[in-house]
C-alpha cells in the first residue's frame, strides 16, 4: 500500500469515526482506535496518539459552540479539572509500565462500558438543595432551556471527584476522552442535569486529553502520517454529525451503532487476550 | 448588592463569548496547517510505500520536541508542518486554561484563580516535567 491510499482510506474511516462518536455520543476518538488497530493493523501506541488528538480536536470544536450558549458550567469543569489533568498525567506515566496487551483489554472493557452509558435513562431533574461543599465551591449554577434558565445544585462532591480522577487516569492510559466516565461521575454521582453534564464534560475532555498528549508527542506517539488524516477525518465527520443531529431522530441509530461498538470491544478484548498486539 | 451581582454576570459572559471564539479559531488554525503539511507530505511522498506503522519506534521518528519541529519547520518538511498543527491543537486548551484565568481574575474570584492556577501547573508539569520516559 501506498502512503496516498493509506491517507485516502484513512480519511474515510476516520471521517466515519467521527459521524458515528458524534451522533452516539461517544466521540471519534474511541472509534479511531479499533480503526487503526484492528483494520490497519497499526501498532496501538499511535492509535492511542491519534485518538488524543481526535478528542482535543472533537471537545474543542464542540465546546466553544456550547460555552457560547451559556450551558457549561465552567467553574464546575475548572474544579474538576484538577482531578482529570492529575489523572491524565499519571495514567500516560503508568501507560510506559503496562503491556499493550493489557491496555487493549482494558480499552475493550471501557468501550463497552461505555456502550452501556449511552443508552442508560438520563437524569433529567434539576437537584433544588445542593450539599454544603458545593456552595463553598460555587459549583450550583442555571442553565438555559426553552421556558426560561433553570437552577440546579448538585451533591456529591467528593464522590464525583473521586471518579473524574479516574476517568483522568484512563484518558492518560488509554487515549480517550473517557467522556463516558465524566457523565457518570457528574449526572449519576453528583445530580447534575444530563445537558449540563454532558456539555461541561466536552468542555473538559480537550484539557484532560492535552495534559497527556504533551507527554505522548514528546514519547513519538503522534505520528504526523496518521495524524493528519485523522484529525481531518474526524472534525468532518463530527461536524457533519452534530448537522444531522438536529435534522433526525438518532435514537434507533444509537442502538445500532451501540451495537456494533460492543462487537468491536469483544475484538478488542479477544485480540488483547491472545496476545495480538 | 444587586449591582455587583449584574456586573460579575456581564463579566462571566464576556469571558464564556471569549473562550468560545478562541477554541472555535484554535481548532480552525490547527486543522489549516495540518491540511497545508498533510497536502505537501502526500505531493512529496504519496507515491512511497507505507511505513511500517505496526512496529512501534517511538523518538525515532523525529518531530518530537518543539527544538526539532522548528527545525523542520525551517526546513519546509512536510512532518514538521503536520506537527506543527498538531502543538497548535494540543495548546488550543491549555492556553483556554489561561483565558480563564484572566476571566476569574477579573472577577476577583480568589478561589477560583487558585484552582485554575492548580491545573495550570499540572499542565506545565507534563508539558517541563520530562515524564516522557
Amino acid at each position: 500500500m501506498t502512503i496516498l491510499t493509506f491517507t485516502l482510506i484513512l480519511l474515510a474511516g476516520a471521517y466515519l469515526a467521527g459521524l458515528v462518536g458524534s451522533l452516539t455520543g461517544l466521540g471519534g476518538g474511541v472509534v479511531v482506535i479499533p480503526l487503526l488497530t484492528l483494520v490497519f493493523h497499526v501498532d496501538i501506541r499511535y492509535a492511542i496518539g491519534a485518538a488524543l488528538l481526535a478528542s482535543i480536536a472533537n471537545s474543542s470544536g464542540a465546546a466553544s459552540a456550547y460555552v457560547k450558549e451559556g450551558i457549561t458550567n465552567i467553574r464546575l469543569g475548572m474544579f474538576l479539572e484538577i482531578a482529570t489533568t492529575v489523572g491524565a498525567v499519571a495514567g500516560a506515566v503508568i501507560a510506559v509500565y503496562t503491556p499493550t496487551n493489557t491496555i487493549a483489554i482494558l480499552f475493550g472493557a471501557i468501550l463497552l462500558f461505555s456502550a452501556a452509558m449511552t443508552i442508560r435513562k438520563k437524569n433529567q431533574e434539576a437537584l433544588t438543595t445542593g450539599s454544603n461543599l458545593s456552595f463553598k465551591l460555587k459549583l450550583n449554577s442555571s442553565y438555559p432551556t426553552k421556558d426560561g434558565p433553570v437552577n440546579y445544585q448538585l451533591k456529591n462532591v467528593g464522590a464525583g471527584f473521586s471518579i473524574m480522577a479516574l476517568a483522568g487516569v484512563m484518558s492518560g492510559l488509554l487515549g480517550i476522552g473517557s467522556g463516558a466516565l465524566k457523565v457518570l461521575a457528574m449526572d449519576s454521582t453528583m445530580h447534575i442535569p444530563f445537558k449540563v453534564s454532558t456539555t461541561t464534560s466536552n468542555f473538559m475532555i480537550g484539557v484532560t486529553a492535552a495534559a497527556s498528549a504533551v507527554v505522548y508527542l514528546q514519547r513519538g506517539y503522534m505520528d504526523p502520517g496518521i495524524a493528519f488524516p485523522v484529525v481531518l477525518g474526524v472534525l468532518g465527520g463530527a461536524f457533519t454529525g452534530s448537522k444531522l443531529l438536529t435534522r433526525l431522530d438518532a435514537k434507533v441509530l444509537k442502538y445500532i451503532f451501540c451495537t456494533a461498538i460492543c462487537f468491536v470491544a469483544v475484538e478488542m478484548i479477544y485480540n488483547g487476550y491472545n496476545h495480538q498486539f | 448588592m444587586k449591582k455587583i451581582i449584574s456586573k460579575h454576570l456581564f463579566a462571566d459572559h464576556d469571558i464564556e463569548q471569549f473562550i468560545g471564539l478562541q477554541l472555535r479559531y484554535g481548532v480552525i488554525i490547527a486543522s489549516l496547517i495540518v491540511l497545508v503539511g498533510g497536502l505537501i507530505y502526500l505531493q512529496q511522498s504519496g507515491g512511497l510505500a507505507l511505513p511500517a506503522y505496526h512496529q512501534f519506534i517511538g523518538t525515532k521518528n523525529g518531530f518530537t520536541s518543539i527544538g526539532q519541529i522548528i527545525t523542520g519547520i525551517s526546513t519546509f518538511n512536510a512532518k514538521g508542518i503536520i506537527q506543527l498543527g498538531v502543538v497548535v491543537l494540543i495548546a488550543t486548551p491549555v492556553l483556554r486554561i489561561a483565558f480563564s484565568l484572566v476571566g476569574f481574575v477579573m472577577e476577583r474570584d480568589k478561589l477560583y484563580i487558585l484552582i485554575t492556577l492548580i491545573v495550570l501547573s499540572v499542565m506545565m508539569v507534563s508539558i517541563f516535567g520530562g515524564l516522557k520516559v
